[in-house]
C-alpha cells in the first residue's frame, strides 16, 4: 500500500535520556514512504544510554509491517541491554504482531558468513569424490541397462510396445525438420569453406570429395547426436525427472516392475533404431548443402558433383558413419535416461537435470567419437 | 508374534544416509486392521513407509510380512512379496502417459495371464468400486486431485492385495473428498478385509479410519506410544500424544 500523497512522513524521535527516554513516533508509517531504517533508530538508543523506554504515538498515523519489524529490533535491543519497556502506547494490534513474531526462538542455524571456508584443497578432493561417485553411478546404471538388455534377449523384459513406437516417432519422424535444416547448412558451411581454400590449387572439384567423406564418416552422425542430445536426451531427462519428482517411478518399483526395463529400454532402443537413419538423412542433406555452395560459390555442376561424390565415398565410409550414429544414440539415451532417474523431487531438479543430460552427452559423443576414430582406423575400415 | 499380527517391526531403524529418522521401532500390525502411522511433520512416517513398501532399505532392524522377513531376502523373492502388496501415494502418482484404464490394467498385463476382455473388465470394476466407473479414459491431468487419489487406490487395489498402504490420502483435499476416501478406505476394509497402513497427520481421517495407531516423536525420533486413537487421545501416558490428538489444545 503506498503512502497517500501529502500524508507526513514516517518520523521516530527519541526524546529525554538517562533513566528514561520515550520513542516518539509519528507520521504515516508504510512501506512505500521510506519509514527510518531500525537500525538507525536502535543506534539512537543505543547512545542514549537510557533504562526504561515507553512509547508515543499520538502523532501516528496509518502502519504496515515496517512498523512491527522496527519495533522487533528495538525490543530486541532493549532485551538484550535490560532496557525496560512500556509498550502501553503502542497502537492496538502491534503487541499481538510483535507477540506472534516472538512466539518460535529463532532457529540455530550459522548464518552463511560464519559457515566453515572450504579450502582450496578440500575442495579439490570433494570435487574428485564426487566425479568418482558420479562415475560409479554411471557405470551402475549402464551395468543394470546391460542386464535389462539380456533380459530383452532372453524375452523376459517387460514393457508398453505401444510406448516404444510412440517414442520412435518422437525421437525419428518429429526430429526431421531439425536434421535436415542443420545437416544442410553444415554441408553448405563445408562447401563454401572448402571451395574457397581448393580453388587456390585449381582443385574445386575435390570440394565433392571433402564435403561427401566428412559427411559420412562423421559429420552426419555428429550433427544428428547432437541434435538429440538437445532434442531428444532433453526430453528424455525432464520426463524421467518428472516421473521421479511425481513418484510415478516409485510407483513402478511398489508393483515390482523395473523402471530400467519399463522407462529406459524403449527410449534407449528407439534411439539406437532411429539416430542411424537419421544420419543416413542428414549425409544426404550435408551432401546437398555441399552441392548447393559448390554451384553457386564455385559454379561446379550439380551432376559434376555428384559423380565425384559417389566416387570418394565408399561403403566402408557409410558403415563408419552409422555405427557411429549407433553409439551415439545410445550414448544420448542413457544420459538423458540416468540423469532423468538421479533426478531430485522439485521443479528446480528437474531444471538442473535436463541441462546436466545434454552436457553429459555432448561430453561422451565427443569421447565416443575419439574412440571410435581410433577403431576403426585400428580395424582398417 | 500374535495370531492376527501380519506385519512386525523389531528394533527397526529408518533414515537417509545413515542418520536415523526413526529409530527402535517395535510394533504389530494386526491383519485386517487399518492402522496409522500419525505424527508431526517431518518426523519419519513416510520414510518409514518407504522402507515397508521396498524403497528404502531399513539401517537397522527387521520389517516382518507374515513372519517373513521383508530385507533379508533375495530381491527376487521381494519382489514377489511385493506385488501382494498396493500402495497409494500422497498424489496419485498415476502414470502421466497413460489413461486410468491403462494405469490400472498394467499391473494386470504385467503379472497375470488375463486376456484383454478380462482385464478390461476388472478394470471397469476396480474403478467402479472407488466411484471412477466410466472416466477410463481420461488421463490423470483430466481429472481432480480427489479422482487422482481414488484413481490410485483402484490401481493399488489392481492385484487384490493383502496389505494397502497410503501416504497421506486426505492431504490436500477438500473436507468432503477427504471424508468421502476416508469411507472408501473404511468400506474397502470392512468389504475386503485387506490390511490398511495409512500415513496420515490428519485427525480427522485417523479417528474416522484408525483401528490403531503409532505416534511418531520428530524430536526423539522414535515411538512413543501405540494404541486406538480415541483412547490415546484421552489416555496416552505422554502428553506429546495427547496434545498432538488434541491440536495442541491440553
Amino acid at each position: 500500500m503506498s503512502a497517500r500523497a501529502g500524508s507526513p512522513p514516517a518520523r521516530a524521535e527519541l526524546v529525554g535520556t538517562g533513566a528514561r527516554a520515550v520513542l516518539r513516533l509519528s507520521g504515516e508509517w508504510r512501506l512505500a514512504g521510506a519509514p527510518p531504517a531500525a537500525e538507525v533508530v536502535v543506534a539512537r538508543l543505543a547512545r542514549a544510554q537510557v533504562s526504561e523506554l515507553a512509547f508515543d504515538t499520538t502523532g501516528l498515523g496509518g502502519w504496515d509491517s515496517s512498523l512491527p519489524s522496527l519495533l522487533l529490533a528495538v525490543r530486541a535491543h532493549c532485551r538484550a541491554h535490560d532496557i525496560e519497556l512500556a509498550p502501553a502506547g503502542l497502537p492496538e494490534g502491534v503487541g499481538a504482531l510483535l507477540t506472534l513474531a516472538e512466539a518460535v526462538p529463532l532457529q540455530s542455524a550459522p548464518p552463511i558468513d560464519a559457515r566453515p571456508r572450504v579450502r582450496p584443497l578440500a575442495r579439490l578432493g570433494r570435487r574428485v569424490i564426487d566425479a568418482s561417485r558420479a562415475s560409479g553411478a554411471l557405470f551402475a546404471f549402464v551395468g543394470e541397462v546391460v542386464l535389462a538388455l539380456g533380459r530383452l534377449a532372453r524375452g523376459r523384459a517387460r514393457f508398453r510396445r505401444a510406448e516404444f513406437w510412440l517414442i520412435v516417432q518422437q525421437v525419428g519422424a518429429e526430429a526431421l525438420p531439425i536434421v535436415s535444416l542443420v545437416s544442410f547448412l553444415v554441408g553448405l558451411i563445408l562447401g563454401y569453406i572448402g571451395d574457397q581454400q581448393l580453388a587456390r590449387f585449381g582443385a574445386r572439384i575435390y570440394v565433392a570429395d571433402l564435403v561427401g567423406l566428412a559427411v559420412v564418416m562423421q559429420i552426419g552422425a555428429l550433427v544428428t547426436a547432437i541434435v538429440l542430445a538437445g532434442r531428444t536426451g532433453a526430453a528424455f531427462a525432464a520426463q524421467l525427472g518428472s516421473m521421479q519428482a511425481n513418484e510415478e517411478i516409485d510407483a513402478l518399483r511398489t508393483l515390482g516392475i523395473d523402471p530400467v526395463e519399463f522407462l529406459v529400454l524403449p527410449r534407449l532402443l528407439a534411439l539406437i533404431a532411429m539416430t542411424p537413419l537419421l544420419a543416413l538423412y542428414a549425409d544426404l542433406m550435408g551432401i546437398l548443402g555441399g552441392a548447393f555452395a559448390a554451384a553457386v560459390v564455385g559454379g561446379i555442376n550439380p551432376t559434376e558433383y555428384a559423380v565425384q561424390t559417389v566416387q570418394a565415398v565408399g561403403w566402408n565410409h557409410f558403415v563408419q558413419g552409422l555405427i557411429s550414429a549407433g553409439v551415439y544414440g545410445a550414448v544420448v539415451a542413457v544420459s538423458g535416461c540416468l540423469r532423468g532417474m538421479q533426478s531430485g523431487r522439485d521443479a528446480a531438479a528437474v531444471g538442473a537435470t535436463t541441462t546436466s543430460a545434454v552436457v553429459t552427452a555432448i561430453l561422451h559423443i565427443v569421447i565416443a567419437a575419439a574412440v571410435l576414430t581410433v577403431l576403426f582406423d585400428a580395424v582398417g575400415l | 508374534m500374535s495370531a492376527r499380527a501380519q506385519i512386525r517391526l523389531e528394533g527397526l531403524s529408518v533414515g537417509y544416509g545413515g542418520r536415523a529418522v526413526q529409530r527402535d521401532l517395535d510394533l504389530e500390525i494386526r491383519r485386517g486392521d487399518i492402522f496409522v502411522i500419525m505424527g508431526g511433520s517431518g518426523c519419519g512416517k513416510s520414510t518409514l513407509m518407504r522402507a515397508m513398501t521396498g524403497l528404502l532399505a531399513p539401517l537397522a532392524g527387521r520389517i516382518l510380512f507374515d513372519g517373513e522377513s521383508f530385507w533379508e531376502v533375495l530381491p527376487a523373492a521381494r519382489a514377489r512379496r511385493i506385488r501382494r502388496h498396493g500402495v497409494m501415494y500422497q498424489g496419485g502418482a498415476l502414470w502421466s502417459s497413460m489413461t486410468l484404464e491403462e494405469n490400472v490394467a498394467l499391473p494386470l498385463q504385467q503379472y497375470t495371464d488375463l486376456g484383454p476382455r478380462q482385464v478390461r473388465e476388472l478394470v471397469d470394476y476396480k474403478l467402479a468400486l472407488v466411484g471412477l466407473g466410466g472416466c477410463g479414459a481420461l488421463y490423470p491431468a483430466e481429472i481432480s486431485g480427489g479422482m487422482r487419489k481414488r484413481a490410485g487406490v483402484a490401481r493399488a487395489m489392481a492385484l487384490d492385495p493383502e496389505v494397502l498402504f497410503f501416504d497421506e490420502p486426505s492431504a490436500g483435499l477438500d473436507p468432503l473428498s477427504a471424508r468421502l476416501l476416508d469411507e472408501l478406505i473404511v468400506e474397502l476394509k470392512h468389504s475386503l478385509g485387506t490390511t490398511m497402513v495409512v500415513v496420515t497427520h490428519d485427525l480427522a481421517s485417523i479417528f474416522a479410519i484408525a483401528d490403531e495407531a503409532v505416534f511418531l516423536d520428530v524430536e526423539r525420533g522414535t515411538m512413543l506410544t501405540t494404541g486406538d486413537p480415541r483412547w490415546l487421545r484421552d489416555h496416552a501416558a505422554d502428553a506429546r500424544v495427547r496434545a498432538f490428538l488434541r491440536r495442541g489444545v491440553a
